[in-house]
């Protein structure tokens, strides 16, 4: 690694850590129970959204209650994104004219963004018409977005609270999140991500002549748009000249600034934030890397704020950043030392003044090999899943660190809001591990953790893991599946792996060698989305619920404090041997066989 | 739960009014006022029209020019309306092999050449439009386009010098040349 390298990850870690603070204290007071300024401000506009929707803001729901509207919201917005994308023809704001999207495709696109996993099997500029893009697929980057900060927000309650039946209101939250957090947040940010370059304008696309004519190999197509091929079977090309480049255009800084914020990640194009229009200067990707962390890091403290201990979020921050650092610095190194089977041929991939070097297949040069190493620990640590550089072309180890860290259940600051009630089933899971070496009933801010709640963290922390191993093997077993690899050897089970943890695990990054646009992937992968979402979300109320009921124990000298070193070393690792356990030997097979392989 | 299921579908329709027409429409407008160049695209224009974005690099293969990065767009390189990396594995031999290719295109153009090839030059981006290339790659074209131009080497290397941005805010990403930006720099220079 060189010392640029170290230089940009820390001045990210510095500037990350300075943001947190406020932000987390900030969203404390837009969940506050009691009115204050920042309620007060926006309660006109609040009362007419409740009054028009008919809703009773004052009520304070059970977690079932909660649970049932959480889902008969996320089940609306996945039926509009559905219905939008079958329709766009039709439908104005459509300069390309795009036809209508497949229906496969099409519930395998609304179940990818009402679970904030923005999996996409299309391409943003080939496929999607801009009131697609605007009215279906970002207002799901906001609500989803929303909705895992409000189930959080409400797991938090039943911590905080005591002897009670009610967790909040979920239409209030919802609400509120949106106006406060994420409308505002967006704006800044798709302005600045203008100013560098980030396109953002209703106009069709635009034809240029380019500069130096060529010619390229054309597939020739029959009339049924089928590739013609010869007698040997390989498709037929025909010599076309090159005389112009269309220019995508769109409404895309708007939808970029939620797609990071919102840890959705699901680009406005086909390369996402390595594309020029999405990503054009190392400033805009600065901004869209503190963008990922900013909700899911200030979460930390605004948990620690609602449940009157701020030890306890820092806590649970420096838990994530111990996880992080160190993985961060694995990637960054993986892909520094370049590609051990190029150094054969006459090619420099050494650092200088005048280069990054490393591995850049897949990587643009404004960014190098530290802002798309940094940018790939980032984006799959969160439950992002937007890309600057693509992820198959990453050295064998330089890949195995963001499939590990979706594998150990988005955790890892995670997705906004999931990945922090995540993390504290992970916490329930350590305070019952070390009550069993000790021989007391394990606690936890309080309360007292029991046979159900155990069962519910268990839950929470097991159904992905299972998941992906078993969705993996059917995947692995079934020709259709196998047929849509892109690479060969031991990268072709990695693709497979990569796809199935990432749409689990709500991520939505890629492997994107292997073409996923296939029925089988696209229902395999929407059932893995929604029952690792819904199922891990209706755990952590039903444990909510449960705890919320409770009376608060006071702290004892058998209480395990759960606010000091010791106990980030041992939620550090509970969540390590989760991870490691389930997902070592899968990974033996794939990144690990393909280092030891090509080292060589 | 017929309440609830009103209140869902209501609330889906307001916030898609707020969240999927207001909130795009008005950053439309704002951006359209504040920085309309950079949100209509940073097209480069010559003589009122548009010839080329400062942002989407083009396919450059005459050894006249400085080439950019190999681009693994479908059909055509550099296809403004499908992004898209090569995806190959870094253990792929068709990667070994499109790497040797490249190598061998560059000292095709330029046989006196045999220093190294700087990474960038013969590994694909990870967009396929890729707008610049490192100062290392320029630096290893400056003689062929000099020599192929019949231009001094010092006039190649002023051009490079002025197109080429240092690290943004001298910390942030890498530093990097623009292709299309030298280029069109490099036809100026013998039209004068």
């Amino acid at each position: 690694m060189t010392a640029n390298d170290f230089i940009q990850i820390g001045m990210y870690l510095v500037v990350l850590l300075l943001l947190i603070k406020p932000m987390g204290r900030y969203m404390a007071h837009v969940f506050a129970d009691e009115p204050n300024r920042i309620t007060r401000f926006g309660g006109g506009v609040e009362r007419v959204i409740y009054r028009v929707c008919g809703i009773k803001s004052d009520e304070d729901m059970s977690w079932k209650r909660y649970a049932v509207a959480m889902l008969a919201f996320n089940v609306c917005g996945m039926l509009a994104v559905y219905l939008f994308q079958r329709t766009q023809q039709w439908l104005p704001l459509n300069p390309q004219h795009f036809p209508a999207l497949s229906p496969d495709l099409s519930i395998n696109t609304a179940i990818s963004f009402i679970t904030n996993t923005n999996w996409q099997a299309y391409s943003g500029e080939s496929a999607m018409s801009y009131l697609t893009q605007m009215a279906a697929l970002a207002v799901q980057n906001f609500m989803s977005a929303a909705t895992g900060i409000a189930v959080l927000i409400a797991v938090v309650r039943g911590f905080a609270r005591k002897t009670t039946k009610g967790i909040g209101n979920f239409w209030v939250d919802l609400t509120r999140t949106t106006l406060y957090i994420l409308m505002p947040i967006s704006f800044v940010l798709a302005m600045l991500l203008v100013s560098q370059g980030v396109i953002q304008n209703l106009k069709p696309y635009v034809d240029v002549p380019v500069v130096q004519t060529s010619t390229y190999a054309n597939p020739v197509t029959d009339a049924a748009g089928n590739p013609v091929k010869d007698a040997q079977g390989n498709p037929e090309t025909k010599p076309t000249p090159l005389t112009t480049q269309t220019l995508p255009m769109g409404p895309a800084a708007s939808q970029i600034a939620i797609k990071m914020l919102g840890t959705n990640g699901g680009g406005f194009f086909g390369a996402n934030s390595a594309h020029p229009y999405e990503n054009p200067t190392p400033f805009s990707n600065f901004l869209e890397m503190l963008a990922i962390f900013l909700i899911p890091g200030g979460l930390c403290i605004t948990f620690g704020e609602m449940v009157g201990d701020r030890r306890q979020g820092w806590a649970i921050l420096a838990t994530m950043l111990v996880i992080f650092i160190p993985l961060t610095i694995g990637v960054t190194a993986a892909e520094q030392a370049g590609n051990p089977i190029l150094h054969s041929l006459s090619i420099d991939q050494h650092a200088s003044a005048l280069q990054s070097g490393g591995n850049m297949e897949g990587k643009e040069t404004r960014f190098g090999v530290a802002a798309s190493s940094l940018f790939t620990a980032i984006t799959t640590a969160a439950s992002c899943g937007a890309v600057n550089n693509m992820h198959d072309s990453l050295t064998p180890l330089g890949g195995l660190v963001p499939m590990w860290l979706m594998q150990l259940g988005e955790v890892v600051f995670g997705g906004v809001g999931s990945g922090l009630y995540g993390m504290l089933a992970f916490a329930v899971v350590a305070v019952f591990i070390a009550g069993l070496m000790v021989g007391r009933t394990p606690e936890y801010l309080g309360k007292k953790i029991e046979a159900y709640e155990m069962k519910m963290a268990s839950l929470a922390v097991l159904i992905p893991c299972a998941l992906v191993v078993i969705c993996t093997a059917i995947a692995v077993m079934t020709p259709v599946a196998t047929a849509t690899v892109g690479n060969p050897g031991a990268h072709s089970f990695s693709e497979i792996l990569y796809t199935v943890t990432s749409a689990t695990n709500n991520n939505g990054s890629a492997f994107g060698g292997l073409s996923a646009n296939i029925p089988f992937w696209n229902v395999m992968l929407s059932v893995c989305m929604f029952w690792a979402r819904y199922t891990l979300a209706i755990a952590m109320l039903a444990l909510a619920g449960s705890v919320a009921a409770k009376k608060h124990v006071p702290a004892s000298a058998g209480t395990l404090p759960t606010h000091t070193p010791l106990f980030v070393t041992l939620l550090t690792s509970v969540v390590i041997i989760v991870g490691a356990l389930t997902f070592l030997p899968a990974l033996a097979l794939g990144p690990i066989a393909e280092y030891l392989m090509s080292a060589h | 739960m017929g309440r609830l299921i009103r209140n869902a579908l209501m609330m889906l329709l307001v916030m898609t009014v707020i969240t999927g027409l207001v909130y795009p429409l008005v950053a439309t407008g704002v951006a359209q006022v504040l920085f309309p160049h950079q949100a209509n695209g940073s097209l480069v224009e010559r003589d009122g029209k548009p010839i080329g974005s400062e942002l989407i690099g083009q396919s450059f293969t005459d050894p006249k020019y400085f080439w950019g990065r190999p681009s693994a767009t479908t059909p055509q390189p550099y296809n403004g309306t499908g992004s898209n990396g090569s995806n190959q594995g870094p253990s792929n031999p068709a990667l070994h092999d499109a790497v040797q290719q490249r190598i061998d295109a560059l000292h095709a153009a330029d046989p006196g050449n045999t220093a190294p090839v700087p990474a960038d030059l013969v590994t694909a981006s990870g967009s396929g439009l890729d707008p610049e290339i490192t100062p290392a790659a320029a630096q290893y074209q400056i003689a062929r386009v000099a020599r192929v131009r019949n231009v001094s080497v010092d006039q190649v290397q002023k051009l490079v010098t002025q197109a080429t941005q240092g690290r943004q805010l001298g910390l942030l990403g890498e530093p990097r040349v623009n292709v299309l930006q030298l280029n069109l720099a490099l036809d100026g220079l013998q039209q004068r």
